[in-house]
């Protein structure tokens, strides 16, 4: 009874939120009499959606693509890297200040950097979703590698196991749980990168993604449809996000697995 | 419950291993000499091991008994290479124990830690294979046999092989702990404090077992506990420690198989006593 009355309300709760605040927006738009081109009221904004979802399915995909290869990207060259510094504590001093530097760096200050690097294309766009999405990767799995339990080492050093095996068998496995971890975070960024990327490859006709249509709109004051292409970059975030977890879910099953424990014989 | 046959009743050879010697009791299979190990330096330091002495026999059960902090888990690590000592030798099996050790000699030796140390993504089989797997030999059908030998003596069933150990209660994990451990056959094992963590019932269960093991495959074991019943159980010889020496040697006066019964005993209860006061000795 319990159980289907909160499972009633996870799913009703933020239906809810939405309509409310929908509702609020709604009067507070005629109530101040804002202009639709600063505020659009979210008919508006729905109409929007509406009018332009063939243009916005498209954008998605195409920066949904990019900012899947740009995490891709992340979670296997973060990975390598994690590996290396895993294995020489001299690399790993030598080089984490740079690795610190991508988290720091404002992306928003390179994209035209690496734009005038690499052109208006797909390639660049994800270059930055990698860039600003490697770091929790790094960090997570550099992490995982490096936190193995003592017993677990000192029963692959009874066994006079190599640095290949320790490495293959138990340091990579070991960090699994924490490159999951990196790439939940890895994944809301990545779409960031790409968004903003496409904010500096602009509208050259030779890219669609969400960043470019979202200049198109704004320079042409089209706030409705602005606000619209919002929203879809907030569906992409999640599905992205969702994806991870869904994979998170599927790969950790082993190390999280708990279903129940069976008694003594 | 059924008696824990050793040595001499030991029905025949080995299962595995039929060129593994019964046990001879005159050579020592292990033997500390004047092994101190201290942890820090300067002013800090720390004595954990104090010139000590100790020798195990061929296929002999010893015990180390003592307080927490008295270097007991830490002798262990010594003799299995883990730690190298400051000063002093430890031999095994006639060749000189360090860090960096021929391969063969470490082989000898397999090690039952405080916790299970099973390795969540792998099943119950690959866990207890894994030793043979990093040693290139898991695919020989007599390891495998022997894996599916003692996951059977340990107590499980075949449809238990396939779980992951979130999937086994702290019991199974630790039998399949000693299973993983006695899959590489080996002269000697060391168990440090393996069934602190569980109940009366369980480590008791577990003890028979480690008996019954022990009669098996006919090995010595180096096993470190703080529980005196235990100790006298299991064990042909106890080393009481205390302060990083072995403060005195007690031989336990009871006959193999033993049952669980033999706790019970007035005897028991009188050894039970006496080890006690050794302890309370060596710790005054």
């Amino acid at each position: 009874m319990n159980n289907s009355r909160s499972k009633y309300l996870s799913s009703s709760a933020p239906v809810l939120v939405f309509l409310v605040v929908a509702t609020i927006w709604h009067f507070a738009v005629i109530a101040f009499k804002i202009p639709p081109i600063i505020l659009p009221g979210p008919i508006a904004v729905a109409n929007a959606l509406w009018q332009e979802q063939l243009v916005l399915m498209n954008a998605s995909w195409v920066t949904l693509q990019a900012a899947a290869v740009g995490l891709l990207c992340s979670a296997i060259f973060g990975s390598l890297i994690a590996v290396v510094f895993s294995q020489s504590s001299l690399l790993r001093i030598a080089l984490y200040p740079y690795v610190i530097f991508l988290q720091t760096v404002p992306i928003v200050a390179i994209a035209p950097l690496l734009i005038i690097w690499s052109g208006n294309n797909f390639r660049t766009i994800v270059l930055v979703a990698t860039i600003i999405s490697i770091f929790p990767v790094i960090a997570n799995v550099t992490s995982g590698l490096l936190s193995i339990n003592e017993n677990l080492r000192e029963l692959f050093r009874m066994q006079s196991a190599t640095r290949w095996q320790t490495l293959t068998k138990l340091r990579i496995p070991a960090a699994i749980p924490q490159l999951v971890l990196g790439l939940r975070v890895s994944s809301g960024l990545s779409v960031i990168g790409a968004i903003v990327a496409e904010f500096f490859v602009g509208n050259s006709g030779e890219y669609d993604g969400l960043g470019t249509i979202m200049t198109s709109r704004q320079a042409n004051l089209k706030t409705a449809e602005l606000i619209a292409a919002l929203m879809a970059c907030t569906c992409l975030g999640i599905i992205l996000f969702g994806l991870v977890n869904l994979l998170s879910a599927t790969v950790l099953r082993r190390w999280t697995r708990n279903s129940g424990f069976e008694s003594d014989k | 419950m059924v008696p824990n046959y050793r040595k001499a009743e030991l029905m025949g050879p080995t299962l595995l291993n039929p060129n593994k010697q019964l046990a001879d009791s005159t050579r020592p299979i292990i033997s500390c000499n004047g092994v101190q190990l201290a942890f820090g330096t300067g002013a800090s330091s720390q004595t954990v091991l104090d010139h000590l002495n100790l020798a195990v026999q061929q296929g002999q059960i010893v015990s180390l008994l003592g307080p927490s902090g008295c270097g007991k888990s830490t002798l262990l690590r010594v003799i299995a290479g883990l730690i190298e000592a400051d000063e002093g030798t430890v031999f095994v099996d006639e060749e000189k124990v360090a860090s960096q050790m021929p391969r063969s000699l470490r082989e000898k030796m397999s090690f039952v830690f405080q916790e299970p140390a099973l390795l969540p993504w792998r099943t119950l089989w690959q866990n207890v294979i894994l030793p043979s797997q990093l040693r290139g030999i898991q695919q020989q059908p007599k390891v495998r046999d022997l894996v599916e030998h003692l996951l059977g003596l340990v107590g499980f069933q075949k449809a238990d092989w396939r779980k992951f150990p979130s999937q086994l209660s702290g019991g199974m994990k630790m039998r399949a702990s000693i299973a993983r451990a006695m899959s590489t056959q080996p002269t000697i094992l060391l168990l440090d404090e393996p069934f602190a963590a569980l109940d009366d019932m369980l480590r008791s269960k577990l003890n028979d077992l480690l008996l019954t093991i022990a009669a098996e495959q006919n090995c010595t074991m180096l096993f470190v506990t703080h529980n005196i019943s235990e100790a006298i159980y299991l064990s042909d010889a106890i080393a009481v420690m205390s302060q990083g020496r072995i403060a005195e040697r007690l031989e336990v006066p009871f006959s193999f198989p033993r049952q669980a019964s033999l706790r019970s005993t007035p005897e028991f209860a009188a050894y039970y006593g006496q080890v006690a006061e050794s302890l309370a000795r060596g710790n005054s």
